[in-house]
């Protein structure tokens, strides 16, 4: 994309996810296959088609935040964004939150933004159904809507509602960071906070604002959540094998595994990094957004809008997808796919890599972590990028795991089952992340080494 | 080298019915739109008129072979859809979604974004109510494990599709064959304006030549209400069918304002690069010169919680190279909700000094009703409007606003308009500016 303005980096990471919330640690259970998947928790899911998720499990608002006043309502996006955010704001060197006075604010608030790609809360089930039950009148088929308002006056609550709103984690992470700068909350489904980052960047990168905290978190492991994508038929249903469910890429993959989280980085321009003596993780290099604009059930069967996402990007970035590097390796060295594990996604998305890569898509490594931590829906796209920027730092690439009989269609190297040192062929110098939603709106974003 | 932004369509659907025109005018001729809802009895709400765009549906407004899909639009994305079309028409622009097969479109699909804001979007009650009542146990009272086992099935497969926020911008982008940039900004009552921010910047950069930008909601359905109820954002207000008098009880600004009274909304203008739009000829109804954005504190003084709208509109005048005293007018949020409206005012006091007196508001709110995610769309279309036109609609109040504050009751004028503030904060904090300016050949 045609960006003039100054470079952006990243200083810091953060996640909760369902197999951790230490970026290292989680780190080296990717690297190890491990996955999470296990029956669902939250609610009585037993007799649901699909009854198991990959949850976060243990998690505590003061591991993060020493002073927790003003969240007391907040819903479980806004904490897990408020866990990410505390993570990536101590690994960037602004302060730590989870000390009493450690806070550490920006010295010009207006010049700290947040853009995030949070999910909608989650709906007060219990109340609304009751309230749905008693309101309808069987016998004439409508609703009577004056026990339904009888009912929802009485149960519902103003916290439980208000905080449902999908900006509530954008307004408590400014709260908690200060943020008087552009803030921002998107939903482009499962293309959301790829979609933030990319943005955020933008933002920075045209000078206005220093520092972003980037990214997004989402549960829809809730009644209406699940229901909503098994009438879909988009999830798995291995009930009886959770933790072998999500299989992106394979013949035998029959849709993708609920999972929920955060997933936020610090980003900040690279004068100003520089100027803070912080240390830069990686660069972003290139973000690219496209619609399909073909169906709102189906993805353009060739795979047009992901190209032109993936494209965007790489253009910006700088980067010939047809071409070798200047040391003889693929264009990028890690590709973290979307691969949901559904029929379409897998297929299409693999057209697409093989459109834009041309002769070099077989060589590039491309894999898919939801095999292991499931689909973290509008989280799922900062996550896979903190895979990307920890490619590079440590020169592994995660595997795919559950792949054993590949589809014909699905014909690449998508790290099948084992991590990859690439430490011996100089490691991981670009990486890419694909992030595509329900409706059609794409996201990519390159991130590459810094230096 | 950034390139320049104009608005070059304006579309609206709201209580006045289709197309910018008629918001024009109802606002120009000083009606209101409030009314009784109709749409589902209020009778056990204590908020009982909306301002409902009684006669609009997406089903007249979309190409034939697109009627089957409205069946899976939520109220919000009908309105999206329809404003959009509205755009479209007010631009004299041709896409996919108006010539015929294999006929020419002005721009390639690649170089048209969609930015178009969205609120939490309410299932329809009485169809998840028809549902959910298959699945209850011997006491009438919900069971999952029925609900898991069979009471699901009574929902359409696509019932999760009809309700996502980013539909709105995804139908708008298959209609009209847009594949360039695509967002969904989901910033409350300040979506609108954030998200005709960011179009501004994708076409700047280059990464589109024009995009569909603004907002839509509808709250009016028994669970929009009741949020707004529970966030305080609503009068309280019994009303007859045939009382027009609702608009008396939403007093922007007022010392005694009670609350606000929601409508059905829909904003979206066409941003268009000021080369390309000379180039296919069209006639923009204004420019974009700026755009800022800031987030407030939740709590604290009026003037402390206006800390974010005094950053947006601040860099949005840095950002237009405008100084204060420049703006001719603003389009405000004013709801006549009595935390917000002093925020607000704060904002301007700060902004505008005593200058503050001399400068218009341009409250659409006791007219048309708050849109919520749709409101600040279109509160853009509002301030396009006034530009092209060179005039200020009509105010409607009914009370009398603080001191400092050019919001009460006035008919409508001419007013040579330069430069215009359309601004919003939001329920969650975020707030947004742009300035337009006038086209010396508007």
């Amino acid at each position: 994309m045609g960006n003039s303005g100054g470079r952006v980096v990243i200083t810091g990471m953060g996640w909760i996810t369902p197999l951790g919330d230490d970026v290292g640690a989680v780190w080296e259970r990717l690297l190890k296959g491990d996955a999470a998947a296990g029956p669902v928790t939250r609610f009585p899911a037993r007799t649901f088609l699909t009854n198991f998720a990959a949850e976060v499990r243990g998690f505590d608002l003061r591991t993060y935040l020493s002073d927790t006043r003003g969240h007391e309502d907040a819903h479980v996006n806004s904490l897990y964004a408020l866990g990410a955010a505390s993570r990536a704001w101590k690994q960037a060197g602004f302060g730590d939150l989870s000390r009493p006075g450690g806070a550490g604010r920006m010295g010009n608030p207006r010049r700290l933004g947040i853009y995030l790609g949070a999910g909608e809360g989650i709906l007060d089930f219990d109340n609304y159904a009751e309230a749905n039950i008693r309101g309808w009148d069987a016998s004439r088929r409508a609703m009577d809507d004056g026990r339904w308002a009888q009912v929802a006056y009485a149960r519902m609550e103003r916290a439980r509602e208000v905080e449902q709103e999908p900006q509530m984690a954008v307004s408590h992470l400014a709260e908690a960071f200060g943020a008087r700068g552009p803030c921002f909350n998107c939903m482009t489904a499962c293309a959301a906070s790829t979609q933030a980052i990319g943005e955020a960047f933008e933002i920075i990168s045209r000078g206005d604002a220093d520092v972003m905290l980037a990214g997004g978190t989402h549960s829809m492991i809730h009644p209406l959540g699940m229901t909503g994508f098994i009438r879909l038929t988009a999830m798995s249903k291995r009930s009886d094998s959770p933790l072998t469910a999500s299989r992106p890429f394979d013949s035998t993959r029959d849709g993708f595994v609920m999972g929920e989280g955060a997933g936020i980085v610090v980003l900040e321009s690279l004068d100003h990094a520089l100027a803070r003596g912080a240390r830069p993780l990686a660069e972003v290099a290139g973000y690219g957004s496209s619609a399909d604009s073909y169906r709102i059930t189906d993805i353009q069967p060739e795979g047009l809008g992901a190209v032109a996402a993936m494209a965007a990007a790489l253009r910006e970035a700088g980067i010939d997808p047809k071409k070798a590097d200047s040391s003889g390796r693929p264009p990028v060295q890690y590709l973290s796919a979307h691969g949901t594990g559904t029929k379409e996604n897998d297929s299409i998305e693999t057209l697409a890599v093989k459109t834009l890569f041309g002769e070099q898509a077989k060589r590039v490594p491309f894999s898919s972590v939801k095999s292991m931590l499931g689909h973290l829906i509008q989280a799922a796209g900062a996550v896979e990028l903190i895979t990307c920027v920890q490619s590079i730092l440590t020169g592994f690439v995660p595997p795919t795991i559950n792949l054993h009989s590949p589809d014909p269609r699905c014909d690449l190297d998508y790290v099948p089952n084992v991590a990859r040192d690439l430490r011996g062929s100089g490691g991981v110098e670009t990486a890419m992340s694909n992030s595509f939603g329900f409706g059609g709106q794409n996201n990519t974003i390159v991130v590459k080494r810094f230096g | 080298m950034q390139r320049r932004v104009v608005i070059s369509g304006v579309g609206t659907v709201t209580g006045f019915g289709y197309g910018v025109n008629a918001l024009w005018e109802g606002l120009y001729s000083g009606r209101s739109v409030l009314r009784r809802i109709t749409r589902f009895d209020p009778s056990g709400h204590p908020c009982q008129a909306a301002a409902e765009a009684a006669d609009f549906s997406a089903k007249d407004h979309v190409p034939k072979h697109y009627r089957k899909a409205v069946k899976v639009m939520a109220r919000d994305i009908e309105l999206a859809v329809g404003a959009a079309k509205a755009a479209v028409e007010d631009a004299g622009l041709r896409t996919r979604g108006n010539v015929e097969e294999g006929q020419a479109t002005d721009y390639a699909a690649a170089r048209i974004g969609c930015q178009i804001g969205a609120g939490l979007i309410a299932a329809e009650v009485p169809e998840l109510a028809a549902a959910l009542s298959t699945a209850t146990d011997e006491h009438g009272v919900f069971s999952y494990e029925k609900w898991g086992s069979t009471g699901m099935e009574n929902l359409t497969p696509l019932w999760l599709l009809k309700y996502l926020p980013n539909m709105l911008a995804c139908h708008v982008t298959i209609i009209h064959e847009a594949c360039g940039p695509s967002n969904t900004i989901t910033c409350g009552e300040a979506s609108g304006v954030l998200s005709v921010g960011e179009s501004a910047r994708v076409i700047e950069r280059g990464d589109a030549d024009l995009c569909f930008s603004g907002g839509a909601e509808s709250k009016i359905n028994p669970m929009g209400v009741v949020r707004m109820h529970l966030a305080g954002r609503l009068v309280e207000l019994k009303i007859e069918a045939g009382d027009e008098g609702a608009w008396r009880h939403v007093r922007p600004y007022d010392a005694g304002a009670r609350g606000s009274l929601l409508g059905e909304g829909a904003g979206i203008v066409l941003l268009e690069s000021y080369e390309t739009a000379r180039v296919r000829g069209a006639k923009p109804a204004c420019e974009l010169l700026g755009f800022g954005a800031g987030h407030s504190p939740r709590t604290g003084s009026a003037s402390a919680r206006a800390e974010g709208l005094v950053a947006a509109i601040e860099n949005a005048l840095a950002d237009a190279r405008v100084k204060p005293e420049e703006i001719d007018a603003v389009v405000p949020r004013g709801t006549g909700v009595r935390e917000t409206d002093e925020e607000e005012v704060e904002a301007f006091r700060s902004v505008f000094g005593d200058r503050l007196a001399e400068v218009p508001l341009v409250t659409v709110v006791p007219a048309i009703g708050d849109a919520v995610a749709g409101a600040a769309g279109v509160a853009v279309c509002v301030g396009a409007m006034c530009l092209r036109r060179r005039a200020l609609p009509a105010r409607l109040h009914a009370g009398s606003p603080v001191r400092g504050v050019l919001a009460g009751a006035s008919p409508a004028r001419d007013a040579l308009l330069r430069r215009v503030l359309v601004c919003s904060g939001s329920l969650g904090g975020q707030n947004g500016a742009v300035v337009l300016g006038a086209l010396s050949s508007a």
